[in-house]
């Protein structure tokens, strides 16, 4: 639905030359919620606002379904714009425009009949829960309140891609939770396709179909949420996992000090999805006849797929301890010895 | 001692009501000009100071170094300068009419640049989310701009008005009519001080006003 190809965005004059984007190319499927994350400078939002051309690319092609935006005119690029809504850190409401004109604001650019609007905004406003705030203006509103409001103006030219730089970046974690909640029912209920940027692990985690890592201008590693989390590959994706997980030095260390030999290892084991929820480990100890105690075990879901982590040490003997391995490893996602 | 000197009674109460009217509707007219010149001059200047094209940044420093000479020339010299100019626009360069074109010349600058600095307040993202949703540089304007701006441009518009009011006072030296002209017939060359104090009372009371009402319509228009 959203093709990037060969994308490259060089900031800066003769002089001095920043590369925010270098040769991207990215691909987004109707329907799903797709995650970029990356650190502060890796080049993010540039990303994000090459897809509508408020950025637009040094070199490279941007695709609307079937249509180069690129290549259109400053026009016909207006006409496609309406069918990306976007949403912003930092709200970007009119100061001078209530609530209820905010919503209208795109309708009216687009000269809709005033019965319409009347009744569009209405319904919107009931999506995101703000109909007693209509006639506000956004100096009165509270931060979740006012990206409901962006979220709503997004929506009212009903686009079919829904665009997100850094949405909750500015709200405490209840609001953000209660926002990326809106987001998925979005989603679900009108099935518009979202594109997020986040540095957020937890919002890629809660909501996001398939996430794409963006790190000095480039994309470093990209697939569907469970897989990437679990089996991250690149340095900057371990560490936004670490960030997430507050514990992992404290385990690190508990990990270091515990003696190991060929009679004692420590095991990550991750489970995925129906699997989480059984007693795999104590069944199957029973059978192989080792020993265990669990260092840290975390289970959470990954927008509706149940995952969990065990770390846990095992003891008895070589061959023992390889036939436990085998037989979990059938059983669950993915097994690694780490001492 | 200024008191004990100055005698009311030979004010000519008449000619004051005259004057004062005058001074009202240059100050009417001159303000209208102004902005009828200077809120599109305003706009254009913002509009291409951003642009990323060669040519509207090139108009940008052409526009710019023409608003920034008239700015320079002192009020005096400019009205004196463009009397040629003043006849052939309104066919005289005395009186109510004769004073308009140079002070609209002198204002609208002015007024522009309050103009490119009150939109370069408004907050970058809301343009550009505007953008995002497909507006055109001309509903931006018209639709972001202005409104996002208002307190701005209301604040801007009493601050030339007042400015006008002294330039009104000022165009009297050569004959603009108003109570600037009064003041310095009656004060400076027959030396009758009374009729100069009423006529400064009067402006002062005048500005007392515009300044008033601007402040009031920039709290109105004020969602911050
Ligand atoms: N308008 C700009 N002018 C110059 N450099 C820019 C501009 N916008 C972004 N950059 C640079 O491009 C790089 C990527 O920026 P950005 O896309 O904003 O990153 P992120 O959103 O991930 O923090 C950074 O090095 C930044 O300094
Ligand atoms: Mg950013």
């Amino acid at each position: 639905m959203i093709r990037l190809n060969q994308l490259t965005k060089t900031y800066g004059n003769k002089h001095k030359q920043t590369t925010a984007l270098q040769n991207l190319d990215l691909t987004i499927t109707q329907g799903e919620i797709f995650g970029i994350i990356g650190h502060s400078g890796a080049g993010k939002s540039t990303l994000l606002r090459s897809i509508n051309l408020l950025e637009r690319p040094t070199s490279g092609e941007v695709w609307f379904g079937d249509t180069n935006i690129t290549a259109l005119s400053e026009k016909e690029l207006q006409h496609v714009r309406r069918k990306m809504g976007m949403i912003f850190q930092h709200f970007n409401l009119l100061s001078s425009a209530t609530v209820y004109d905010n919503i209208a604001f795109p309708l009216r650019l687009v000269r809709t009949p005033k019965e319409e609007i009347e009744q569009k905004v209405s319904n919107l406003l009931k999506l995101v829960g703000l109909e007693e705030h209509r006639n506000k203006y956004p100096a009165q509103l509270s931060g979740g309140q006012k990206q409901r409001v962006g979220i709503a103006r997004a929506l009212a030219n009903d686009p079919q891609v829904l665009l997100c730089d850094e949405a909750t970046s500015a709200l405490d974690p209840q609001t953000t939770n209660s926002i990326l909640r809106l987001l998925l029912d979005i989603n679900k209920q009108l099935g518009i396709t979202i594109v997020l940027i986040t540095h957020e692990m937890h919002v890629i985690q809660t909501i996001c179909d398939r996430v794409a890592v963006i790190h000095d201008g480039n994309i470093v590693e990209q697939g569907p949420v469970t897989e990437v989390f679990l089996k991250p590959e690149h340095r900057v994706t371990r560490e936004f996992i670490r960030e997430e997980n507050e514990n992992a030095e404290l385990l690190d260390a508990i990990i270091e000090s515990l003696p190991t030999n060929d009679h004692a290892q420590v095991v990550k084991i991750n489970f995925l999805g129906t699997s989480t929820y059984e007693p795999i480990l104590s069944v199957i100890v029973q059978t192989t006849g080792v020993s265990f105690a669990i260092l840290q075990g975390t289970i959470a879901t990954m927008k509706d797929t149940p995952y969990g982590q065990l770390i846990v040490r095992f003891e008895g003997s070589q061959e023992a301890l390889e036939r436990t391995y085998r037989m979990i490893e059938s059983q669950v996602h993915e097994l690694e010895v780490i001492r | 001692m200024l008191s004990a000197a100055v005698d009311f009674s030979n004010v000519d109460w008449n000619e004051m009501g005259i004057a004062t009217w005058d001074t009202v509707r240059m100050l009417f007219f001159s303000t209208l000009f102004t902005m009828i010149i200077g809120l599109p001059l305003g706009i254009l200047l913002f509009m291409t100071s951003r642009s990323d094209s060669n040519g509207s940044r090139a108009l940008y420093s052409v526009l710019s170094l023409i608003v920034n000479i008239l700015r320079s020339v002192p009020f005096v010299i400019l009205m004196i300068s463009i009397i040629p100019f003043t006849k052939i626009v309104v066919g005289t360069s005395i009186g109510v009419i004769g004073s308009i074109p140079p002070l609209v010349i002198a204002a609208a600058p002015f007024f522009a640049r309050l103009v490119e600095t009150s939109l370069r307040e408004v907050d970058r993202g809301v343009i550009e989310a505007a953008t995002a949703m497909g507006a055109s540089k001309g509903q931006i304007v018209g639709k972001v701009l202005l409104p996002e701006s208002m307190p701005g441009l209301l604040a801007g518009i009493t601050i030339t008005t007042v400015t006008l009011v002294s330039y009104t006072a000022m165009s009297g030296l050569i004959g603009g009519g108003g109570l600037g002209d009064l003041a310095i017939r009656y004060g400076y060359q027959r030396y009758e001080p009374s009729v100069m104090i009423v006529s400064v009372i009067v402006l002062v009371v005048l500005v007392q006003l515009l300044q008033m009402l601007g402040d009031r319509l920039v709290l109105k228009f004020s969602k911050k």
